[in-house]
């Protein structure tokens, strides 16, 4: 564009001095007679338009020109100059564990967690058409621009069943490219894919159990046999890989799948797989979980409370008019809020286990979290640590975690004596107000009124227990539907019959590990990144029009290093998920025979401790820790291979801690 | 990066010649415009160096170039706009005005009526039409892990590293799987062989139809397999055969004890033969061990589409010179081009070379021999008709099983074909009476040193290479071989790969079915070969092998859909060429061989017969027609046949692309007579609501011409 600018003005200076020259240097007079014909056919012709024509042409001429030689480069030098600037690359742990002698040896199947995995559209309604078979999840997501509002229509489920609504079907896409790459170059899956297939893994000993992430666990069997293809599969490649144990590989929202699984398979046919109580036992090795929200995940509280997650939030600091204007019907959260409301599996992440795990008004088992430290930790000694770690504490301000949502900041930080609450169970809800404009999008909100978010409000103070009331409070229509599906107390009784319906399966807490003592589970996370984990709420400005709540995003903490930002209080994790879900249960509540592990099922927890990439050329890097970062990881990846080539966790090293979960989850105080 | 294939379509050249001609006028205006402007500016710097005292008259030749720089520049630039301009529009258009014109489809219609998914489907793909990526490659190969190499329209890699991708698709010579560090898989699910490349349909249309009655992922499969292996090398290799098992019966599972309705295309038929034995095989032979129940529980019916149960022709073209239909007339339109030998790119022969190591080829061989193809006086189809276009007309309503009596008296110029006769050298050879032509044997070549003398060539290329040029020479005095003896010339030009494939396919008829040499899997694609196991199954305790059709499945059904009124290769003229030169292919079919006058069925060196353009009508309807039609020794049960044929039509206009009711071999998946047959099955159409045999071809009376045992 510089060029352009710079080429417009001097177009009309130049003629003058041109003339004088001329007419001043050149007696003939015909000569300039013709030269001044043809500058004004010149000036004529040659207009704005040609000009931009010129230089569209120089720009394509040019960009024909770099992608031909980009194209006729050999493919080495990228490569080259990658390792020039940034040192030489480490071997993939495919290439270096091939070198060791490691080979394909236990089948591997791949859950993929929520958002990730492709969905593909089957039958739609007309503003869908040439849409067959082609991603509306997943992919270029094209679309969404293209025909926004057909868009949302089309990834709703019915609000009522959490199935497909009439005449619209939407399939997950089958096979390794469900996952491998959510968009073009952001990986998911391939690099770990990738790095299988250096060891001999192929299709025949790869499947990746694709679902519709979208419904409730026990409803994509219901709907599309996910389940059974998924024991058809696993028994396929265990038989054709001469007996071989599978070694199954779940992310995020995928450890919850697997868990329904693990149980569904066990149950008897009506409502389960029939494969008999040893089925686990027969087919599977090991559950390497990677970044698994066991115990649910903060960040899905504000996702359904108020359709928003940290980053939203963040938009809403830099540029606050624009998601809240008025003036454009746009309305994109409330569009949002009111498709991801129907999607049942978003309400599998609503923290589990209540007060027990997440901490109450007092007290939290991360109250003493400190980023300072726990980067110190790597390097000292654990004895000298120790004194530090003290002085350092006395310093700090207690930090009430289990204070999922408060009101205010001042509330988030006043000791609990000092709350008053009003109680809002049962406070009555309002008639909607009548305010025509903003009844197109509808929300569950509109039934509840303005007297509804007061109560809301007035209560102050939400912990993990009462979140579930809250959202029951708020949305009753989804909770309703979720109710059916989830399940997210703790189990006084395991062996009580009502632990057999399905609702309780994906449960870590209400559920029993599958009888398979040479079963090793893994919970293999990130850490070192801050995460969400409670948050200081608001009422919106105009709570008839808008969701009414919204994330506080001027509370923040006046110290540096801090612990709130932008409404949203931090611990460590993924960024995704905290540390104390995905690494609870093998920390604590599996180690050992538990009565949630009765027979004693092997865990390992192994951590990797969050580098961000050195420089832009290393992509998200290979050291990551990010929640799905991670899975680009070299040392996890390794510890994948190694396992499927036929390690445990022994020869893996056993655990591999860095942050305090097992003095969390010692704080905890659970009966096991 | 997005930006880049967007970018690069402007290169596309259709839309932006046509903006430019149309604009040329405006276009000139501007060049006049540009021209002065360039002038003067010129000038100005004229006068500068008139200053200076340099020397001005080169300057015109300069002002040109530089014109024409700008000019250029200015012409790209208004070409990529307009061309963005369209883009645009064609976006904003709403998709619908697009196929305004569009008939309803079969898939929408059947809906109406209440059809709805029943029977869960499999899709059976042929060859060549079968994705294919690499999972492992040799460091040429960089950067293509998980892309594809076949199919999908990624063909782009052959032009970009030739070699290297000729080189990825070959498999080992001598076992017929994976070379060492190669490992080229099969791509699995649907999108194997929806799209051969970008618009080039294969299944995708079908599965569109499918899909409107209701059908999806769960009670839909496409049993992707690695068409260039042999079929028990899929098993060996990738466990494609235990997958698809596993598949049909979770289906079946899933969708309420439905059966399956299987559609096999092409070679995708014999390979579901193959694997209907080996099913219910017991694993020590090599089999999957489903008892010999299974067929009848899990399959309702097959619907062959274009089988290819008894070979086809032109494979033997395929694999003696590497020669089709189409490369043939290429060479007689501009024979410069393909043996040239200063190029050195010998395309035909490194074709040649990668082609001999696929297997399946092999299962593609005209099967039956003499009985079933003819000799060299006699053939099934000797009183045909080679006048398409003319019998098309005659044909236009379906005759009822019987040779419509019209298309014989239209015969007026008949000469005597000996289809019988595949491959002949010289077109005497394919005309003399057979009394007339040599009757060498291949053992007469044994005393001869048959090998070459390995310096004389020393890079071999294809196995013809190894062979002296003397017993080239030789072969072709045989002159004429049937379909029984060109296997005999095939074996001995290609000793390597027939030793190789054979273990894996047999083309004979089998005398006696209760041979338990028949138990060997090689002849378990061969439906001429495998045999009903009835009365063997009462003699003794040998767990009873899988024939096609189970005593206790009557039910399953068996269809044969395919195209007619296409003209289809079926015999061969060929010459010699070249016998000095080494790494070349010393036959070619002698494209100047056409029939004496304009309605024969000679055509540049190819006799051609009634089919869909790859498979005669005799390999695709005989079986259903007669081989297993009542109560056979290849079909006991008696299990109900079926032959659905389809009428050619070309497509009417260029905005119809392949047609609606093609009846090419691939062509025909778009048909929408025949998606509406497969679509009427799968919902759970009884055989009366098809109305059984639609036949416009004269599959009947050959069929019964042929002197086989049923």
């Amino acid at each position: 564009m510089q060029n352009l600018r710079r080429r417009k003005p001097s177009e009309p200076s130049r003629p003058e001095p041109e003339q004088k020259e001329t007419t001043q240097n050149d007696p003939d007079s015909e000569n300039g007679k013709e030269r001044e014909n043809k500058k004004n056919g010149r000036s004529k012709g040659w207009s704005c338009i040609d000009n931009c024509c010129w230089f569209i042409g120089l720009i394509c001429s040019i960009w024909w020109f770099l992608l031909f030689l980009y194209n006729a480069m050999p493919s080495s030098i990228p490569q080259y100059v990658t390792e020039a600037i940034a040192g030489p690359m480490p071997d993939p742990p495919g290439e270096k564990l091939r070198k060791e002698g490691f080979s394909a040896q236990h089948p591997v199947v791949f859950v993929p967690g929520i958002v990730t995995g492709g969905l593909e559209l089957w039958e739609g309604k007309p503003c869908a058409e040439g849409l067959f078979r082609k991603r509306l999840w997943g992919g270029t997501f094209g679309e969404v621009y293209k025909r926004p509002s057909c868009w949302v229509e089309h990834m709703s489920l019915d609000n009522e069943t959490g199935l497909d609504p009439p005449g619209i079907r939407v399939r997950p896409v089958p096979g390794l490219v469900a996952a491998d790459y959510f968009a073009p170059g952001y990986f998911v899956w391939a690099v770990l894919i990738a790095n299988l297939a250096r060891i001999g893994y192929e299709e025949k000993k790869m499947y990746m159990a694709a679902y519709d992430w979208r419904l409730s666990f026990q409803n994509t069997e219901v709907r599309d046999q996910t389940l059974s293809r998924i024991k058809s599969n696993i028994e396929l490649m265990v038989a054709t890989s001469g007996g071989k144990k599978a070694v199954i590989v779940p992310h995020s929202m995928g450890v919850l799948y697997f868990l329904h699984f693990m149980k569904w398979v066990e149950a008897p046919p009506p409502m389960g797989g029939g494969g008999g109580l040893d089925w686990c036992a027969k087919h599977i090795k090991a559950v390497m979980n990677i970044g698994g929200p066991f115990l649910g995940v903060p960040k899905s509280v504000p996702g359904l409370f108020s359709a928003e997650a940290k980053d939203i939030a963040v938009a809403r600091a830099i540029a606050p008019q624009v998601l809240d204007i008025d003036i454009f019907p746009l309305q994109t959260l409330q569009h949002v809020m009111r498709m991801t409301r129907t999607w049942d599996a978003t309400m599998s992440m609503i923290p589990r286990g209540g007060d027990t795990i997440w901490g109450d008004l007092d007290r939290s088992p991360e109250e003493d979290y400190d980023h300072k430290k726990r980067k110190q930790k790597r390097n000292e000694t654990i004895s000298s640590e120790n004194n530090e770690d003290e002085s350092h504490d006395s310093k700090r301000k207690k930090i009430y975690y289990g204070r999922m949502i408060s009101f205010g900041k001042d509330v988030a930080e006043a000791p609990s004596s000092e709350i008053e609450r009003i109680d809002f169970r049962g406070a009555p809800k309002g008639s909607s107000v009548a305010n025509s404009s903003c009844r197109d999008v509808w929300t569950e909100y509109h039934d509840m009124g303005l007297e509804g978010v007061k109560a809301v409000a007035d209560y102050k103070v939400y912990n993990a227990g009462e979140i579930l009331d809250l959202l029951h409070y708020v949305a009753p229509k989804m909770m309703a539907r979720g109710d059916a599906h989830f399940s997210y107390g703790i189990a006084d009784d395991l062996d009580d019959p009502k632990y057999q319906n399905y609702k309780y399966w994906s449960n870590a807490l209400e559920t029993k590990l599958p009888n398979a003592p040479e079963m090793e589970i893994f919970s293999l996370y990130g850490v070192g990144i801050k995460t969400e984990r409670a948050y200081v709420y608001r009422v919106s400005p105009s709570p008839e029009c808008n969701i009414p709540f919204q994330i506080d995003i001027s509370a923040n903490d006046e110290d540096e290093d801090s612990y709130l930002t932008d409404g949203v209080y931090l611990v460590d994790g993924d960024e995704t998920v905290p540390v104390l879900s995905s690494g609870f249960m093998c920390a604590r509540g599996w180690r050992g025979k538990t009565r949630f592990n009765p027979s004693g099922i092997r865990t390992y927890i192994r951590e990797y401790d969050h580098t961000p990439p050195a420089n832009l050329l290393e992509g998200r890097g290979t050291q990551s820790g990010a929640h799905v970062d991670i899975l680009g990881n070299f040392a996890l990846i390794e510890d994948i291979m190694r396992v499927a080539a036929g390690q445990n966790g022994q020869d893996l090293g056993g655990d591999r801690i860095y942050s305090d979960i097992f003095k969390w989850a010692g704080r905890i105080n659970l009966k096991l | 990066m997005g930006s880049i294939p967007r970018l690069r379509k402007f290169c596309t050249p259709q839309p932006l010649n046509f903006s430019f001609f149309t604009l040329q006028p405006t276009h000139l205006k501007r060049k006049e415009g540009q021209i002065a402007f360039l002038r003067s500016l010129l000038l100005e710097r004229e006068t500068k160096r008139r200053e200076k005292n340099e020397v001005p008259r080169k300057i015109p030749r300069k002002i040109w170039r530089c014109m024409c720089m700008n000019d250029c520049l200015w012409a790209i630039g208004f070409m990529c706009t307009v061309w963005w301009f369209i883009v645009f529009v064609y976006h904003c258009l709403p998709s619908n005005l697009v196929g305004l014109h569009l008939p309803e489809s079969p898939g929408q219609r059947l809906r109406r009526e209440g059809l709805n998914a029943l029977h869960p489907v499999v899709l059976v793909p042929g060859i060549v039409t079968g994705g294919l990526e690499l999972w492992e490659g040799r460091p040429c190969s960089q950067g293509l892990f998980r892309k594809r190499l076949w199919g999908g329209g990624s063909f782009a890699e052959i032009f970009k590293r030739p070699m290297c991708w000729l080189e990825h698709l070959s498999l080992n010579n001598e076992t017929g799987l994976d070379p060492p560090g190669i490992r080229v898989r099969p791509v699995s699910g649907l999108v194997a062989a929806d799209y051969f490349a970008p618009g080039y349909f294969v299944w995708a249309v079908l599965i569109e139809n499918l899909a409107k009655i209701g059908y999806e992922e769960k009670n839909l499969h496409m049993a992707a397999y690695d068409w260039r292996l042999s079929f028990q090398n899929t098993e060996v290799r990738d466990y494609a055969l235990s997958r698809l098992k596993s598949k049909i019966e979770l289906m079946y599972m899933t969708n309420g004890n439905k059966k399956v309705v299987v559609v096999p295309h092409s070679m995708g038929a014999i390979y579901f033969l193959h694997f209907l034995k080996w099913v219910e095989s017991p694993p020590p032979t090599g089999g999957g061990g489903g008892g010999p129940g299974w067929c009848a529980k899990y399959i309702k019916a097959i619907m062959n589409i274009a089988p290819a149960f008894l070979g086809v022709p032109r494979t033997l073209a395929n694999i003696l010179s590497a020669e089709d239909k189409g490369i043939s007339f290429l060479r007689a339109m501009a024979p410069g081009v393909f043996d040239s030998e200063i190029l050195r790119l010998q395309t035909l022969e490194h074709a040649m070379r990668v082609s001999r190591t696929w297997d399946s080829i092999i299962s593609l061989f005209p099967k039956g021999g003499e009985t079933i193809w003819g000799n060299l006086d006699w053939s099934p189809e000797k009183d045909q008709e080679c006048d398409f276009i003319k019998k098309r007309v005659f044909r236009s309503c379906p005759s009822d099983g019987r040779t419509d009596n019209t298309t014989k008296n239209a015969i007026l110029l008949k000469e005597d074909v000996n289809y019988g006769r595949i491959i002949s050298f010289g077109k005497t050879a394919s005309e003399l009476h057979s009394s007339q032509l040599p009757s060498l044997g291949f053992k007469d070549f044994a005393p001869y040193n048959t090998r070459a003398n390995s310096n004389m060539c020393r890079d071999l290329l294809t196995e013809y290479d190894e062979l002296s040029r003397e017993i080239i020479g030789e072969v072709a005095k045989h002159k004429a071989y049937t379909a029984g003896t060109v296997l005999d010339l095939v074996r001995f030009v290609a000793p390597k790969m027939m030793q190789r494939a054979e273990a894996h396919f047999s083309h004979g008829i089998a005398d006696d079915l209760d041979d338990p040499k028949y138990t060997h899997y090689k002849y378990w694609s061969n439906p001429l070969e495998t045999r009903q196991v009835y009365q063997y199954q009462l003699q003794s305790s040998y767990t009873p092998l899988c024939s096609l059709k189970l005593p206790n499945a009557p039910d399953m059904e068996i269809y044969c859909l395919y195209g007619v009124g296409v003209p289809t290769d079926r015999a061969y003229i060929y010459k010699l060429s070249s016998l000095d030169r080494c790494r070349s292919i010393p036959y070619r079919i002698d494209s100047s061989a056409n029939a004496r006058n304009p309605g024969g069925c000679l055509k540049g060196g190819i006799y051609f017969s009634d089919g869909d353009a790859s498979v005669p009508i005799i390999s695709a309807g005989f079986m259903c027609a007669r081989g297993w039609r009542g109560k056979t020794r290849f079909n006991p049960s008696g299990a109900p046949t079926y032959v659905r044929e389809y009428g050619h039509k070309a497509p009417s206009s260029l905005l119809d692309g392949r047609g609606s009711e093609s009846g090419a071999h691939v062509g025909i998946m778009g048909n929408v007579a025949l998606i509406e047959d497969v679509l009427r099955v799968a919902a759970g159409a009884t055989r009366e609501e098809l109305g059984g045999d639609r036949i416009f071809s004269d599959i009947m009376s050959m069929s019964r011409a042929i002197r086989l045992r049923v």
